[in-house]
């Protein structure tokens, strides 16, 4: 047995006007202070205004937020009893969200201690809404709450998949000011999400076809996005891409690149979407060097995204070279060593790396499971920029 | 010969096959902390099945049935029904996979964490890898 879960999607202009059709008294907003400077805020509160629904803000998330923010936020959730909670920002926010809305129904819980095979059943008080503030990490989609573990600086994934949204909102123009750089890091979080979430040995057919879309669309429309913000076109495209990638990987499972990207963006605190775009080629020369099926399958995404024709190999290969050709397009580091991080600093951690990316569930959801000594090998080549060749 | 599944002699081979894995030894070198897998009640299952499992620094010191549930008070409990757990040792079945679809439980106990057990995935899912080297009698 297996499940997909999906959120009702509004999407595409005006989409914002979706929050008139919700049932509610009083919603809770889960967000950071830059988006309330920008304004964004203003522009969700405006749709909660004109239908008479209260809202109270809790704009104290940080990037890659604590367990310790979480439970500030369920301290408030508590005091103000919502019956919709709405995660407005990047995946940060969407993920404290999901994390805070279980606080509601167990204000005792320790964050940390969120399992997968619980119910919690908090849309007996709230449901749960998303509206992404930066096109790439499908988190308005997903179940999955990523957090940070300070005492061990390491990332930990929880969730429930009860923790899907009921509602997530793509509207262009809470993503038409997001900057170059953003744009760049959370889009290689779409590509690397679609390729992953497509060959997970955890797909089915139900879960390669938003993935397969969402490669095609985020290679096609990154660049643009990146190079002009305000064509919305391309901002449309890129948030259909992000959300169709969460739909593929979140009922999938990311790979490779997730695992030594989480392990990097952990101890080097590098953004997730730049440190897992960053190993996404390294992983996929990886694959194609050991598993004629996964093999077979970027040959599938080559083609359907019009990359290359040929044999399966020629096909994966120019796959490859396409991501690689996208992270120079949009100025995205090609190596470890191009994030500025010193060679001596970054040996010596490479068995604390090891360790992070060992124990990922993603690194044991692929078709080639590497050992210690072929992560070191990646780690290294990675570091100097050199395609693997093992 | 088979070892009959949810029985001392299974849980005596199976503690012997995780002191002879490198690669559980390896993967959970600094791992301390102990288990409950129960088994529920129900199906071939005519009465809960427990199983205590102490996994310590890479070894196994102690695997075995419980029939009084309140003489150990483990860090993580792990419950499931007959049928998922057959699916799991046989490796038809993902342990993770059964969590997250919600056939198979996981609870903390007083100690335990979930931050603590996903530290070490690749020993879990060696766990499991060494349950299907078991040549088992199933009950079914």
């Amino acid at each position: 047995m297996w499940t997909f879960s999906c959120p009702i999607i509004a999407y595409g202009d005006y989409a914002l006007e979706y929050i008139a059709q919700i049932q509610g008294k009083k919603a809770f907003l889960v967000t950071d202070k830059n988006i309330v400077s920008l304004g964004l805020l203003k522009l969700v509160t405006d749709q909660l205004d004109a239908v008479n629904i209260e809202w109270q803000v809790f704009d104290e998330i940080e990037p890659e937020p604590s367990v310790a923010t979480i439970k500030r936020g369920g301290i408030a959730i508590g005091k103000y009893q919502p019956d919709w909670v709405i995660g407005l920002g990047g995946g940060s926010c969407m993920d404290a969200a999901k994390a805070i809305i279980i606080l509601l129904v167990q204000p005792d819980l320790d964050p940390d201690a969120i399992i997968a095979s619980d119910t919690y059943n908090f849309r007996q008080k709230a449901k749960l809404m998303a509206i992404p503030t930066t096109s790439g990490t499908g988190s308005e989609a997903t179940w999955a709450i990523v957090l940070t573990d300070t005492e061990y600086q390491r990332k930990i994934g929880l969730g429930t998949t009860e923790c899907t949204p009921d509602v997530a909102i793509l509207d262009p123009v809470m993503v038409e000011g997001m900057p170059p750089q953003i744009t760049a890091d959370t889009g290689m979080d779409a590509v690397c999400q679609a390729i992953e979430g497509y060959v997970s040995t955890w797909g089915t057919s139900i879960t390669e076809g938003p993935g397969l879309v969402a490669a095609k669309q985020a290679f096609q429309y990154l660049p643009r996005a990146y190079k002009d913000g305000r064509d919305l076109e391309a901002r449309k495209e890129m948030q259909n891409a992000a959300i169709l990638a969460g739909l593929s990987f979140g009922n999938s499972m990311a790979g490779l690149g997730h695992s030594l990207g989480h392990a990097l963006g952990a101890m080097y605190h590098i953004p997730h979407g730049r440190s897992v775009g960053l190993f996404l080629p390294y992983t996929m020369e990886y694959l194609i060097n050991g598993s004629e099926e996964t093999t077979a399958k970027y040959a599938e995404i080559s083609s359907f995204c019009g990359a290359a024709s040929g044999s399966n190999l020629e096909c994966a290969k120019a796959l490859v070279t396409r991501v690689r050709t996208l992270l120079k397009e949009i100025n995205q580091p090609l190596s470890v060593a191009d994030c500025g991080i010193d060679k001596d600093q970054y040996e010596a951690s490479v068995p604390d790396l090891i360790d992070r990316a060992l124990n990922e569930v993603m690194t044991m959801t692929v078709s080639r499971v590497p050992g210690v000594e072929d992560l070191g090998k990646i780690f290294r080549y990675a570091y100097a920029g050199k395609p693997i060749n093992f | 010969m088979a070892a009959k599944f949810g029985t001392q002699e299974w849980y005596d081979i199976y503690k012997e096959e995780i002191n002879n894995s490198k690669e559980y030894e390896e993967a959970a070198k600094t791992w301390e902390g102990d288990f409950y897998f129960i088994t529920k009640k129900g199906g071939p299952a005519k009465e809960a099945i427990v199983g205590y499992v102490d996994l310590w620094h890479g070894k196994c010191r102690n695997a075995e049935i419980v029939t009084d549930i309140k003489k150990y008070n483990p860090e993580f409990i792990i419950e499931a029904p007959y049928a998922i757990w057959k699916r799991i040792c046989l490796k038809q079945l993902d342990s993770t996979q059964a969590l997250i679809t919600k056939q198979s439980k996981l609870m903390t106990g007083s100690r335990g964490t979930m931050s603590k057990i996903m530290r070490y995935t690749k020993a879990a899912n060696e766990l499991t890898n060494i349950t299907a080297r078991i040549e088992t009698e199933w009950l079914d």
